[in-house]
């Protein structure tokens, strides 16, 4: 499955992966988001999404993390 | 005193290694301008004795979080003699940039790569030779759990702290926070020279629970039914050993203490019985829930489950300001109060800690409960009993919605809600042990003194002056009672109630016992004296107002002691009562207008 060019880490199906491109946040979001293996280049995959249009469970390496889709839609990707 | 602090980013085993080091020995301190509290202990190091400190986590030196900032102060403002990071040794490729981040400060310095355990089945593999030539500092696996390599940790931290002399101020360490240097580049060399990651690590039987417990349908379902039966275990076996502990109370009272001071002047007599040693007796029965509470909650903690359940609830959570973990917290404040405020210390942003410790006295406890059952008995025909009930459950989670609401934007979190979901595991019976008994011991130091004055007060305001009976209108309560009439006869509530209300202070469980005193009769008397003394409606404003007035002095100690802070306590007073009153006040008024 691949994905589209400039998609947003929130608009990702589950089990769909792409490479982080760019992270578009403030100085607090982007420290976090860096420090929980974020970075440009890295590898991402949409686990699952919370029901009610909860937050997103991605994975990062061996990291899983989970994150609000407001915060997700601050980070774009491109094809794995 | 030699000061060594961990440091480490969240969940990488900082108090599991703590614990470990420090065994029973551990106390909470205060530090300057500090409103978390650090563990720290003394412990023996290279033949002297030397403090650790366990930090909270932090990502990042220069973060912008709460726990973020309580570590700058700290480093800016105590002088430390050595510091001990702590890393996920799975995640080593990502955390080492604060390992290189506290490098920068100049400290005498020690990193361990923990959770040797799951890294090596992992397959990951680290020479920890080659890492320490680049960082400049010895580097040492461990398994903090299971305790492998912790020896020789030790070991090494002792020779650090007696070769490297901290020649770094705290005021220097202040002026290195300032600046940031770049790291990016640093980390990933040294990642490259010194480890080896398979390129997927995915832990499958973590992945196999979660495919069920985070299930888009049934995720939530089994949520509830695990609180549901989490909550049944901690109160169905928590009541008899509160039980227990009542009886040999009651046996030590009437057995030793009677006797022993029986000839003692009457108001001392009254004071040491019925002020001291009831409220020694009010503390002492909080420690079997509190023990028990915190045997669950170590467990749910510690197997990664509370992080998922944030993932659960947040869609609903968020939207009045809270999130799953307070969530759980407030689940749990149904059972009891107490120890439901203690465990909000999870949460790590103090705003959201706070909003949720602001709500959690709002949901109806098993002591209201116990006072709810007798009244309703009493002025209820028994096919209405089940209404009222349900009823009083509505409106402790109307109140909850409500307060968590109104207050969202004074206690707005500006953290990320972004989470790690650590694989599942099983914490050993040794760190469960601990945990209970870190709080138990934690709560006693805290709140002993407040609750027993508190008890000794209510005492003498319902003892004095002592030409009149006990608990009569003519005591000082009694007379408060009178001097607030003007406020609650418009909802219904007479001296004799507010005289209940003033003891209800201390603990809700008191009050059936303080209304025999009051109306001087007990069992059935006492029950149809209350049904020909008020009617139905008075008796549900009383309900509703003991339901959301502040529940007892045991929260009020624990909600000062866990926010630090009085103007907090006082607002949640403040705010409790006044909402009690307008929601009796509007039920009464509403009732009479309608005619009832
Ligand atoms: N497998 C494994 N788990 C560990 C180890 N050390 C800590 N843990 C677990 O990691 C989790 C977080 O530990 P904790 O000490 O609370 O981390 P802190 O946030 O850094 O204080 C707990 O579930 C611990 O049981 C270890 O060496 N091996
Ligand atoms: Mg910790």
């Amino acid at each position: 499955m691949t994905i589209a060019n400039n998609m947003k880490l929130n608009s990702l199906n589950p089990g769909q992966q792409g490479v982080i491109n760019a992270i578009d946040a403030e100085q607090g979001l982007h420290q976090r988001l860096n420090a929980m293996g974020f970075r440009i280049g890295k590898k991402i995959e949409l686990i699952r999404r919370a029901s009610f249009n909860g937050p997103l469970h991605v994975r990062i390496g061996a990291t899983d993390i989970i994150l609000r889709g407001i915060d997700a839609a601050r980070i774009q990707l491109i094809p794995a | 005193m030699k000061r060594i602090a961990l440091l480490g980013m969240p969940n990488t085993g900082k108090s599991t290694l703590f614990n470990r080091l420090s065994g029973a020995s551990a106390r909470v301190g205060n530090w300057p301008g500090i409103t978390v509290d650090l563990m720290s202990a003394k412990i023996l190091m290279g033949g002297h004795i030397a403090e650790l400190i366990d930090l909270p986590g932090l990502y990042d030196l220069h973060g912008f979080s709460d726990d973020e900032q309580v570590v700058r102060h700290f480093l800016s403002n105590n002088m430390v003699d050595l510091a001990i990071i702590v890393l996920n040794s799975s995640q080593i490729d990502r955390q080492l940039s604060l390992a290189l981040q506290i490098k920068n400060l100049g400290l005498p310095t020690i990193l361990l790569l923990n959770m040797q355990d799951e890294a090596k089945r992992a397959g990951i593999s680290i020479d920890t030779l080659a890492m320490s030539q680049q960082l400049g500092f010895p580097v040492v696996q461990i398994s903090a759990k299971y305790g492998d390599g912790c020896p020789q940790a030790l070991q090494v931290a002792a020779k650090q702290l007696a070769d490297k002399k901290n020649e770094i101020s705290p005021q220097a360490v202040a002026a290195l926070l300032e600046a940031d240097v770049q790291i990016e580049q640093d980390m990933h060399n040294i990642v490259k020279k010194s480890v080896q990651m398979p390129a997927e690590l995915n832990d499958e039987t973590t992945d196999k629970i979660d495919k069920v417990l985070l299930h888009p349908m049934f995720g939530l379902p089994l949520f509830f039914i695990a609180m549901f039966l989490l909550f049944q275990f901690i109160f169905s076996a928590g009541a008899p050993l509160q039980a227990g502990m009542a009886w040999v109370l009651a046996l030590l009272r009437s057995t030793i203490l009677e006797p022993l001071l029986s000839g003692l002047p009457v108001w001392l007599n009254g004071l040491l019985l019925d002020g001291i040693f009831n409220g020694i007796s009010t503390v002492a029965a909080f420690v079997p829930i509190i023990v028990l509470f915190f045997l669950v909650m170590s467990m749910v903690e510690d197997s990664g489950y509370l992080s998922r359940a944030a993932f659960l609830m947040d869609a609903l959570m968020s939207k009045i300001g809270l999130d799953g973990r307070g969530f759980v917290m407030v689940l749990m404040g149904f059972g009891c109060n107490v120890p439901a405020l203690m465990g909000t210390r999870v949460m790590r942003s103090r705003p959201m800690r706070l909003l949720t410790m602001l709500v959690i006295p709002l949901s109806l406890c098993s002591a209201r409960l116990q006072v709810f059952l007798f009244m309703i008995a009493a002025l209820f025909k028994p096919q209405q009993a089940a209404y009222i009930m349900f009823t009083l459950y509505m409106v402790s989670f109307f109140t909850i919605f409500l307060t968590a609401i109104l207050f969202k934007g004074q206690y707005k979190s500006t953290e990320p809600f972004i989470l790690e979901l650590p694989p599942y595991r099983f914490p050993t019976p040794r760190q469960i042990w601990l945990r209970g008994w870190q709080e138990v011991k934690y709560f006693l130091n805290r709140a002993t003194k407040f609750i027993v004055i508190g008890v000794v007060m209510v005492w003498a305001l319902t003892h004095y002056p002592t030409n009149v009976p006990p608990a009569s209108v003519g005591t000082l309560a009694g007379q408060i009672g009178a001097l607030f009439a003007p406020i609650l006869n418009p909802i219904g509530i007479d001296t004799q109630l507010a005289i209940a209300l003033i003891f209800g202070f201390v603990a809700k469980e008191i009050v059936i016992g303080s209304l025999a005193v009051i109306y001087g009769m007990q069992g059935d008397a006492l029950s149809h004296q209350i049904a020909t003394n008020i009617d139905w409606v008075q008796g549900m404003s009383f309900m509703l107002f003991t339901l959301i007035y502040t529940p007892c002095l045991s929260t009020i100690a624990t909600m000062k002691s866990e926010s630090k802070s009085s103007a907090f306590m006082w607002l949640s007073i403040a705010w409790s009562l006044g909402l009690a009153w307008v929601v009796s006040f509007i039920f009464y008024q509403g009732a009479r207008a309608l005619g009832f």
